[in-house]
């Protein structure tokens, strides 16, 4: 199973081991990670699962898709580099070790 | 010795209101009482994901079993309470419950989450096998098996959930039949230009619509249903029915509480019940029109859910807020996604942004010239624009944004 590394404002980290093919918003709600709320469960309708993916890993998370991209776009506390809502990546092999920055504040 | 909460219902508003518990620093003793056997899950998909494929009720789960202990919440799942009292000589909101297996619970807080029932239509004929509601895992579970087998489908309903239904049927194959009602389908919900979209989607995808139509029975062969007659005296081959006609919340308890019930539990924006000691959240409750200001509504969404559980735990913990926000709703239907946010009761103008023939626009809602609500087919960034534009209290205006070349976020701030 993938790992992925959750790390909260304060620097604190928790660590998941998420299933493939889930996401890292369903990897990271299913464990209780403070921070990622995810409302809407994974559709991309209410951007409270926004995350920071680390440099090392934003080509292999890949870049937002386009109804990602609007949501990321107006509706989180700040877009930066990196920005992804973690419902919209999905948990391979390859992305083992992830680590994803939690905002402060989720919208 | 202290009881903590009880929250009676385990969907979206119960195991939240637990949640924001723990949140808010509360470190007494929580305890939520579901009726299904399962971890605490996430409905939506049911009419949606978990309809097309083989989806595990694992899948749905909210949270795993070891976050519950983790934050010491304790789940009850698959009993439901049969005893419900207030303890008259204890503090306010303190009493106790008894379940059907005669597990008992003492509490010096209550929360109802009690979730609703599907409406049933008493028909003749709809106890016919292959005539199914759609409320619970088990429900679409039941449903999905059928549809491996089923050839004609007759959805009796065209709100949201039966739409769903009805293009997740469609897409596995089965022929299909909408019947609702009213005069158009998703009249409690949208204006009728997004109705009139939905009716064209679906005729696109070869389901038969018939609006301003009731059933007015089923017949079966060796107890299966076979048929279904219309109130146009038409009828339909069906070797499968469902049935969508909206809810019926579960006010029994609260009832017997003596909790004033109005087609649902009635709360406050504070989710105080009549009672100001017990609170209740989610499809139960019935609250002043956030728009209006006055009659009663019932906001059956995730959104509605989450805002009230919050608010309820809030209220428990003796530091109200009240309920604020914009109400967000989302439906998934082939590959149209409609997200929703504001209110559009009692709108007086509307003005459309793009073509719907190309699958992809919004409508924007105005009432006395402000912006109150948006529905966007396929276009998140009206959506968000029109979200966070309410949010900070701000319109939209309408002259401008009729262009759809204008982008929606260059009209309102940061």
């Amino acid at each position: 199973m993938p790992k992925v590394i959750y790390v909260a404002g304060d620097g604190s980290e928790r660590i998941v081991q998420a299933e493939l093919n889930d996401s890292v918003m369903e990897a990271a709600t299913k464990n209780g990670v403070p921070g990622i709320i995810a409302e809407c469960g994974g559709n991309c309708s209410c951007a409270t699962c926004h995350v920071y993916v680390r440099a090392d890993f934003r080509a292999q998370a890949g870049p937002p898709g386009d109804l990602e991209d609007d949501l990321l776009e107006l509706g989180v506390s700040e877009r930066r580099c990196g920005s992804r809502l973690s419902c919209q990546i999905r948990m391979t092999e390859s992305l083992d070790g992830l680590i994803v920055d939690i905002p402060r504040q989720q919208p | 010795m202290s009881g903590g909460t009880l929250i009676v219902g385990a969907g979206q508003a119960g195991v939240q209101v637990a949640i924001s518990l723990r949140a808010n620093g509360d470190e007494q003793p929580v305890t939520i009482i579901g009726a299904e056997p399962y971890l605490p899950y996430q409905r939506p998909p049911l009419s949606k994901a978990f309809l097309a494929t083989a989806a595990t009720p694992e899948s749905l789960a909210f949270r795993v079993r070891s976050f519950y202990q983790e934050q010491r919440i304790e789940l009850i799942c698959g009993q439901t309470v049969e005893e419900l009292a207030l303890d008259p000589a204890g503090a306010p909101g303190s009493g106790h419950a008894v379940t059907d297996r005669g597990t008992r619970v003492a509490f010096d807080r209550l929360a109802l989450a009690v979730g609703a029932r599907p409406r049933r239509l008493d028909l003749p004929g709809s106890d016919l096998r292959g005539v199914y509601y759609l409320r619970n895992i088990n429900d679409a579970i039941a449903l999905r098996a059928h549809f491996a087998s089923a050839r004609r489908a007759v959805v009796i309903g065209g709100g949201f959930i039966g739409l769903e239904i009805a293009a997740t049927a469609r897409t596995r194959g089965l022929s299909v039949t909408v019947v609702e009602a009213a005069g158009r389908l998703l009249s409690r919900s949208v204006a009728p230009v997004i109705s009139d979209f939905y009716r064209q989607a679906h005729l696109r995808h070869d389901v038969d619509i018939r609006v301003g139509v009731t059933i007015t029975g089923l017949s079966g062969v060796g107890g299966q249903v076979r048929q279904v007659e219309f109130s146009d005296r038409t009828q339909s081959d069906a070797d499968l029915v469902v049935i969508g006609v909206g809810i019926s919340p579960r006010t029994e308890l609260a009832e017997h509480l003596g909790l004033v019930c109005k087609g649902g539990i009635m709360v406050d924006s504070f989710s105080r019940t009549s009672n100001p000691s017990v609170v209740a959240a989610g499809d139960c409750t019935v609250f002043p029109s956030p728009v209006t200001g006055n009659g009663l509504v019932r906001l059956e969404s995730v959104d509605n859910a989450i805002s009230q559980a919050r608010v309820a735990a809030a209220t428990l913990l003796g530091a109200p807020q009240a309920y604020q926000g914009v109400p967000w709703f989302w439906s998934d239907q082939y590959d149209l996604k409609l997200q929703t946010a504001g209110l559009s009761i009692g709108h007086d103008s509307y003005i459309t942004r793009g073509d719907p023939a190309s699958e992809k626009f919004s409508v924007l809602y105005y009432k006395n010239g402000a912006l109150c609500a948006v529905d966007a087919i396929n276009h998140a960034a009206d959506y968000i624009a029109v979200r966070r534009a309410l949010s900070l209290g701000m319109t939209i205006d309408p002259e401008i944004a009729c262009d759809p070349s204008i982008k929606l976020k260059e009209l309102i701030g940061r």
